[in-house]
């Protein structure tokens, strides 16, 4: 038999959500990636955060753009909406998504080339605008899609698997994020769902724009030895600075810890990001220092990792999300009718009078 | 720092135990049949080669293809996933039905014997598996029987609408044609006698052939009415009884109880009534026994416990039962209550309350010991009997059970026999050993069949109800057709397809976690087993399954668990893995037998004479 598909039969003692489905009714088709790609590993971590997170797959819209990162919205909720847009243009059509239909969870999937290469000046509009989304940067170092040339965030001094060597600065997707004002921004790696999972789910409740840089090994292209991006290489520097754990609004929370050794952040809804063994002098709500500390760590040779920075609501950046600022109604404008969205050429008139 | 000491230890799958309580059918057949490459076989049209694999262990596919207690379904993975067992037994009947002849494939006999005579009582299977063992390797083997033929209870009590005298005799011939030296009508009545012959040997397979007797009021009065089971059975296959009453109550429900009532509604019952004492949960016939006699409208009672025979004018007219009610007393034990009484009429009763065995023609001063309850102590392991050359097996040994655990005894007190001959040690027992083969054929390709199936269990077609009853050798199964017997094979899991782990080969980079379909996998931190338990992927359901948990993994110390309870050897981990840590491959586990080596074949013996052409290619 070849190429089959992942049977259905499952595991009968799986844990039911809330919704009464199991993890495995929140996959997608099967993955046509190389086996061992990191982007497969963040797959079954969204579909762990989205089970846990009791969300009903039909009301999620999944986006991606181009790349081995792009195709990974087809590998999971396969009742979710989706859009496969073209090369780095994911979060115009994100945008539009969520701006059509304020009410579905939006994700966006891109890789390491879609977001800091040909969709750069995309990415840095998504950010600014704050659109309510969760935005997955599958960050490989290479374009593995197009068999592996460097992209915009592989390291100076890196080498490519055929030896060659990468001299231009790397994009760091975290310090951009931070410098355009992004609310919510956390790194991950794609070998520790332990810790990606909770910071998804966190970016997912956030409201406004969530930044997820996920260190995504690709095996084929960039797991030699040289690269940056290996898994053992992640393995060896990677500096997981910042624990945080989503607490859901009804739960309580039931470890204490000593002063200065935990932060928490209550979200929008009561839910809570309780952050643990965070550096004495670190505060993820600190935009600067946070900024700091990250390229401090690069220096020192080191990948931090965690839910690095997490604007608390109520200030600048939080409440002001795409809909806020734009000042839309609280109906989604999918479920307006004809009539409201296109009230005639009387309320034209009228409108335009206005402005005269 | 937490010690270490109570971590687990990373699994040594060269110990062939590990992969092979992984196959559970083969594990739990007592013959250790080796049950995925013969359906393999049978998925490819090699039925002759499947019926040879058979043959090497269990001797006897086709009888056993009808009549198997088939421990091995029950522990079939596939009743863990879907609640229904791969049909393993009427798949070796298919295997049986569809042979070509066989017998240039069996071991040739020395012409020169190798000097060392045995003598084996009785010819049911035990003894004739010993036979089977032991003239390929030159020994003379003489065989007493006290009965016209060869067979055991096989022949005299399995009735021929279960088992055709065809599939029987030719069977049996297989191993009585290898130069047996037959003596029928040849009861022994005394042990003492053999062993003053000239014997290296002496092996006892003389079964548990005395029905226990229910006495209560009334049992003598009118005992031509009355019946012990396995002897009426006997008698029937005898032609000595060739009727029987319109109303008959067949006492037991045991699969023997199932063949008398079974036999009572071809010989002429109308009225066939099981009587049991407890209640469903507790009967001991085999689910399918059960299923196939209420299919013959035979009427089973619960709760009925027998108190007398109703005889008048020395005429059996009924019997009385206490109708009995069951609590759960003290440790779980069940204690009845009696709430009434109640005569049901009948013309006949059939006692099936169980078997023991006899040995009035072993004197008890040779030298074998008999314990308390006049059962010979034979050891375990060696099959001997406290008197050094004398063994025991099948029925005779512990009591009854069935044909392939008869079988069985018959091989390992075969490999004692040959060692008692040769002056070696009984104890020392053969090793077993295991090839592994890797299955990978290509990127996503394996040897074997290894998409997961959802079909449900095939259903045996059975002949119609009026018609079988005309005779008593109307064979009721008419077996699987061929549509039917191709798509039960595709339900096996081919659990031999071993998932094998390199750890040093491992990134950890999760694909397989993410992709295995059962959540059998789990990277995690070492422990103590309790502890790690609670951290697998999913739940443990059970936990008598074997875990298989790896050396450290290279680039973090952590370690691979895989649950083994439900994994359907899809091969996903493996074609998902990117440095090949995991490959499927094939656990050949190899037995030894008397004079052979594990996996070693006689001299003319053949298991893939590659006669059958391969129907087509998989894929
Ligand atoms: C009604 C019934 C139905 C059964 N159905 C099944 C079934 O469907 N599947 C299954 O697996 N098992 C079944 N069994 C059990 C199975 O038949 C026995 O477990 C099996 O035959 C035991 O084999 P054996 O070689 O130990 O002894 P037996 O088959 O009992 O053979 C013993 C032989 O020894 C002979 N013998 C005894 N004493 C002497 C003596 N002193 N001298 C010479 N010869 C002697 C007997 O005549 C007999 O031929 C059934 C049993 C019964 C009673
Ligand atoms: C407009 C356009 N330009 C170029 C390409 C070719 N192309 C396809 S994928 C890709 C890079 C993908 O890299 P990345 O986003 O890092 O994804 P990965 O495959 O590494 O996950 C490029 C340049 C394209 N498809 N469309
Ligand atoms: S080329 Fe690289 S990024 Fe693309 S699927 Fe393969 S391993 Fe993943
Ligand atoms: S073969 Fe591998 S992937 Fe398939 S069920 Fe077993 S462990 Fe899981
Ligand atoms: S797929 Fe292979 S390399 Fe990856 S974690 Fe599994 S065994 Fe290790
Ligand atoms: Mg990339």
């Amino acid at each position: 038999m070849t190429h089959i598909a992942k049977p259905r039969v499952r595991h009968p003692g799986l844990a039911t959500n809330r919704l009464g489905l199991t993890r495995r009714d929140y996959e997608g088709g099967m993955s046509t990636l190389c086996a061992g790609c990191g982007h497969d590993s963040i797959t079954a971590a969204i579909v762990q955060a989205f089970w846990e997170m009791d969300i009903e797959p039909h009301k999620v819209v999944k986006t991606s753009g181009i790349g081995c990162s792009g195709k990974t919205p087809a590998y999971f909720l396969k009742e979710a909406h989706g859009f496969n847009a073209v090369h780095g243009r994911m979060p115009s059509i994100t945008t539009g998504a969520h701006a059509a239909n304020r009410e579905l969870v939006c994700i966006g999937v891109s890789g390491d080339g879609d977001s800091l290469s040909i969709g750069m000046g995309q990415f840095a509009h998504v950010v600014r605008r704050n659109v309510d989304m969760l935005y997955v940067l599958e960050n490989n170092g290479v374009y593995g899609l197009t068999k592996g040339q460097f992209s915009a965030s592989a390291d100076r001094g890196s080498k490519a698997k055929r030896g060659q060597v990468s001299r231009e600065h790397p994009i760091d997707p975290v310090l951009l994020a931070l410098s355009l004002g992004a609310g919510f921004v956390a790194r991950s790696f794609s070998g520790d769902k332990e810790q990606l999972v909770p910071i998804l789910k966190a970016g997912l409740r956030h409201r406004g724009f969530a930044l997820v840089d996920v260190i995504s090994p690709c095996v084929t292209f960039n797991d030699h030895h040289g690269s940056t991006k290996s898994y053992e290489y992640t393995r060896d520097h990677v500096n997981a600075l910042v624990h945080a754990d989503f607490v859901p609004p009804a739960e309580e929370i039931e470890t204490t810890y000593e002063a200065g050794d935990a932060r928490t952040v209550v979200m929008h809804d009561g839910s809570r990001i309780q952050f643990r063994k965070v550096p004495a002098d670190y505060d993820p709500r600190d935009r600067d220092r946070v900024y700091a500390y990250v390229r401090e760590r690069q220096r020192a040779g080191e990948v931090a990792t965690g839910l690095l920075h997490l604007e608390p609501p109520g200030r600048p950046g939080s409440e002001t999300d795409f809909h806020g600022i734009h000042g839309t109604a609280d109906a989604p404008l999918a479920h307006c009718s004809f009539e409201e969205l296109c009230p005639g050429a009387t309320t034209l008139e009228e409108i335009q009078r206005a402005f005269r | 720092m937490e010690s270490t000491d109570s971590f687990m230890k990373p699994t040594d799958t060269r110990d062939p135990r590990h992969y092979h309580r992984v196959v559970d059918c083969q594990w739990g057949c007592p013959a250790h049949t080796d049950i995925p490459e013969y359906i393999r076989l049978i998925a490819n049209g090699q039925y002759t080669e499947s019926y040879l694999l058979n043959r090497k262990s269990n001797v006897f596919p086709g009888i056993l293809g009808r009549t198997c207690d088939r421990p091995c379904e029950p522990v079939c993975r596939r009743v863990r996933l879907d609640g229904e067992p791969v049909a393993i037994c009427r798949l070796k009947r298919v295997a049986s039905d569809l042979r070509d002849d066989v017998r240039p494939f069996l071991p040739s006999i020395p012409a020169e014997k190798n000097g060392k005579r045995i003598a084996c009582v009785g010819a049911g299977p035990a003894s004739l598996t010993v036979a089977n063992d032991l003239m390929p390797l030159g020994y003379e083997v003489v065989i007493f029987e006290k009965l016209a033929k060869p067979g055991g209870l096989m022949w005299t009590n399995i009735p021929e609408f279960r088992l055709p005298g065809q599939v029987l005799w030719e069977e049996i011939a297989y191993v009585t044609d290898m130069g047996v030296d037959m003596r029928l009508d040849s009861p022994v009545d005394s042990l003492a006698d053999i062993l003053g012959g000239d014997f290296d040997a002496v092996f006892v397979g003389s079964g548990a052939p005395k029905g226990k007797e229910l006495d209560i009021p009334g049992r003598w009065d009118a005992p031509q009415q009355v019946h012990i089971g396995i002897e009426w059975l006997e008698s029937v296959r005898f032609g000595h009884v060739e009727r029987c009453g319109e109303r008959v109550l067949v006492i037991g429900v045991g699969n023997t109880a199932m063949d008398c009532c079974r036999t009572a509604q071809r010989l002429g019952g109308k009225d066939v009534k099981v009587m049991a004492r407890k209640t469903k949960p507790y009967f001991k016939a085999s689910p399918w026994e059960l299923d196939d006699a209420m299919e013959e409208r035979v009427e089973i009672l619960e709760n009925h416990s027998p108190s007398r025979f109703v005889v008048e004018d020395g005429k059996l007219v009924g019997m009385e039962f206490d109708l009995v009610r069951w609590r759960e007393g003290e440790g779980g034990r069940l204690r009845s209550e009696t709430v009434g009484s109640k005569v049901i009429p009948c013309d006949e009763v059939i006692l099936a309350i169980g078997q023991d065995t006899a040995f009035p023609w072993i004197e008890r001063d040779i030298g074998i010991e008999f314990n308390d309850w006049d059962m010979p102590v034979v050891d375990k392991t060696t099959f001997m009997t406290t008197r050094s050359g004398v063994f025991m097996g099948g029925d005779a040994a512990w009591g009854p059970e069935n044909i392939i655990w008869a079988v069985e005894h018959g091989h390992q007190a075969a490999i004692s026999i040959h060692a008692y001959c040769n002056g070696e040690s009984l104890e020392a027992r053969p090793a077993e050993g295991m090839n592994l083969i890797s299955q990978k054929m290509g990127l996503h390709e394996w040897t074997y069949s290894n998409d997961y199936d959802e079909a449900q269990r095939a259903k045996m077609r059975h002949v119609d109800l009026k018609k079988r009853f005309e005779r008593m050798d109307i064979e009721v199964e008419e077996g699987f057709d061929i549509e039917q017997s191709l798509a039960e094979v595709e339900r096996c899991l081919n659990c031999d397809a071993q998932t094998h782990f390199e750890a040093n080969l491992c990134i950890e980079c999760d694909a397989c976690i993410d992709i295995c379909p059962l959540d059998c996998l789990t990277i995690t931190h070492n422990g103590p087993e309790e502890d790690l338990a609670q951290r697998l992927t999913a739940p443990l359901l059970h936990p008598e399954e074997p875990l298989f948990v790896s050396e450290d993994l290279p680039q973090t110390g952590r370690i691979m668990v895989k649950d083994e309870d439900l994994c359907i050897h899809c091969g996903l981990c493996a074609e998902r893995c990117p440095t090949a840590a995991w490959d499927m491959r094939k656990s050949d586990l190899l037995l030894p037998y008397a004079g052979l080596e594990a996996g070693g074949l006689h001299a003319g013996q053949v298991v893939y004479p590659e006669l059958a052409p391969t129907l087509e290619s998989t894929g």
